[in-house]
């Protein structure tokens, strides 16, 4: 049984390439961040390593960090920060009892993450409702589509996003009729 | 000349006797063999997790019953349970009574439509009349300590809406005794029933290995053989005080994770939530139930995932809080959306008939998987 803390240590010892960020100041449990382009490696890793064996995600959620913003430049000129959308894996070990929280975040204008479906099979259905909801890209994964929204739903439109607006017609018929 | 064969597209749905509500399965056939299965699924989308963002904590609680509406009590209580771990707050000691008593009465009564309609599916009209009549009785408690039936709003953040009714325990002490011999009569009815097993035992067997990766909690994962409870390994509330076992799948009339497998590990649990009642009627306290009820739910910032084991697997709540009054994010892990994700893989190479049997077995309720 790992502690959060130990498991970051661990991570950052393994992937000396990739950033990995611990935020600790949270009430209940703490989360680590980690690279959005390579999560499915972290992923591999943390389920098949022999101290760690994270076997089962038990949730996987998609996020609006609703965190965008102006930033001044130099020469007093804004520019615009989309703010990002964010990933949450809860991972818990079977065999060793112990969980972890990773957080995964991308650009709002160009929200890609990589899949986990191959190191778990449950993040398939998980991936496409993020995807239905939020609007995040997720990389490689085999089926990408709408789930709980229909299949014809404008493709630009999430609705759990914070400024999810609704649409004026749908198929033909006003909103709110 | 060969004969000309090609793939068949079928659907079976939405509306459909078996598929326990409106689920959309798109078969695709070799014959009468199943090559692969995708189910459809958001005809019942409701958007929970956006009506959540524009509540309050103690709002959200209504919504909470109608996702699994016929466990409309434990979601109540892991949402409850999810709360009070975000907000620090401890809740009296005859409330956590309350909320165990009248979360294994409700995991009785969802197991008792799971097992009915599993039968029904399967053509056994008789057990699922037997097993409504005492569902009734146990609605009827229900009823009296709250006044709904089926949504019953009663669990609440930090207590319960209503202390029980004088009568309560005496009567639930009565079903008790009067329902357990019923197990052994369903026993004879369906379980061990020739044509029953023959429709279930070695078919959609799930590994266990496939089950941990595909997500698979509760009911379904012990039925391949995992001793992994959250009421044991995890114990939330006051399950730790309780002496009860955990049932896994022994393969006894096929293979291990077979469906006859899922069905007899809920039949065993009917007997240990029976045992969970009795020790908790005995040692119930005193006490008053609102105390604890904050006046004003403002958490911290922060995040919090909170899981109880619900009758259908793990029921998780993800609440990320701003520290306002409303939840900012709330994503809900329920155990019938992931459960069901795994159709496809369990159905590959069985015949037509056996996809009513695979599903029937998983138990879903469509009201969870689309939220």
């Amino acid at each position: 049984m790992k502690q959060p803390k130990e498991i970051f240590e661990s991570l950052k010892e393994k992937f000396t390439e990739y950033n990995f960020e611990i935020i600790e100041d949270l009430p209940v449990e703490p989360i680590i961040s980690v690279d959005p382009l390579n999560v499915n490696k972290i992923g591999f890793y943390l389920r098949l390593d022999a101290d760690l064996q994270f076997d089962s995600l038990m949730v996987l959620s998609g996020v609006d960090d609703n965190n965008a913003k102006k930033i001044k430049q130099e020469d007093e000129t804004e520019i615009d920060d989309p703010g990002t959308l964010s990933v949450y894996y809860h991972l818990y070990s079977t065999t060793l009892k112990h969980k972890v929280t990773l957080k995964a975040s991308a650009p709002k204008d160009n929200p890609e993450i990589e899949s986990v479906e191959k190191v778990w099979k449950t993040a398939d259905w998980h991936e496409r409702e993020a995807y239905d909801m939020i609007g995040i890209k997720f990389l490689n994964h085999p089926d990408l589509r709408r789930i709980l929204m229909p299949y014809d739903w404008d493709e630009n439109s999430f609705p759990l996003r914070k400024d999810y607006e609704n649409p004026e017609f749908y198929q033909g018929i006003k909103v709110p009729y | 000349m060969a004969i000309k064969t090609e793939e068949m597209v079928l659907n079976m749905g939405p509306q459909h006797p078996s598929t326990h509500g409106v689920l959309r399965l798109e078969l695709e056939l070799e014959g009468e063999i199943i090559k692969n299965v995708k189910p459809h699924i958001g005809y019942l989308h409701r958007c929970f997790e956006k009506h959540a963002e524009a509540m309050t904590y103690p709002q959200v609680v209504p919504y909470t019953d109608r996702m699994d509406y016929v466990a409309s009590m434990y979601n109540n209580f892991g949402y409850a349970v999810t709360v009070e771990k975000l907000l620090g707050i401890e809740v009296p000691e005859r409330v956590e009574y309350i909320r165990v008593i009248m979360g294994e009465l409700q995991r009785i009564a969802s197991h008792m439509v799971a097992l009915g309609t599993y039968g029904l599916d399967l053509g056994a009209f008789t057990p699922f009349l037997y097993l409504f009549i005492d569902r009734e009785k146990i609605l009827n408690l229900f009823e009296m300590t709250c006044g709904a039936r089926l949504l019953y709003n009663y669990i609440w953040v930090g207590g319960v809406s209503h202390d029980l009714h004088p009568d309560f325990l005496r009567l639930t002490k009565e079903f008790i005794d009067y329902y357990r011999p019923h197990i052994a009569e369903l026993n004879e009815l369906l379980s061990y029933n020739k044509i029953f097993i023959e429709r279930t035992a070695n078919v959609g067997v799930m590994p266990l290995d496939t089950a941990i990766n595909y997500g698979m909690t509760g009911p379904n994962l012990r039925a391949s053989g995992l001793k992994f409870d959250l009421r044991k390994d995890e114990p939330y509330s006051i399950y730790d005080r309780f002496d009860f076992d955990v049932p896994v799948g022994e393969g006894k009339m096929g293979t291990v994770g077979d469906c006859w497998d899922r069905y007899f590990v809920r039949v065993l649990e009917l007997e240990q939530s029976l045992k969970i009642l009795e020790q908790a009627i005995e040692q119930i306290p005193e006490g008053d139930v609102q105390s604890a009820i904050p006046k004003r739910i403002k958490p911290p910032a922060g995040t919090v995932y909170g899981r109880v084991e619900a009758p259908r697997g793990e029921l998780g709540y993800f609440i990320i809080s701003d520290g306002s009054v409303n939840p900012f994010r709330m994503k809900v892990r329920a155990p019938s959306f992931v459960s069901l994700s795994i159709m496809g893989e369990l159905c590959k190479g069985h015949l037509v008939s056996d996809v009513v049997a695979i599903l029937g077995s998983i138990d879903i309720v469509l009201g969870e998987v689309d939220r």
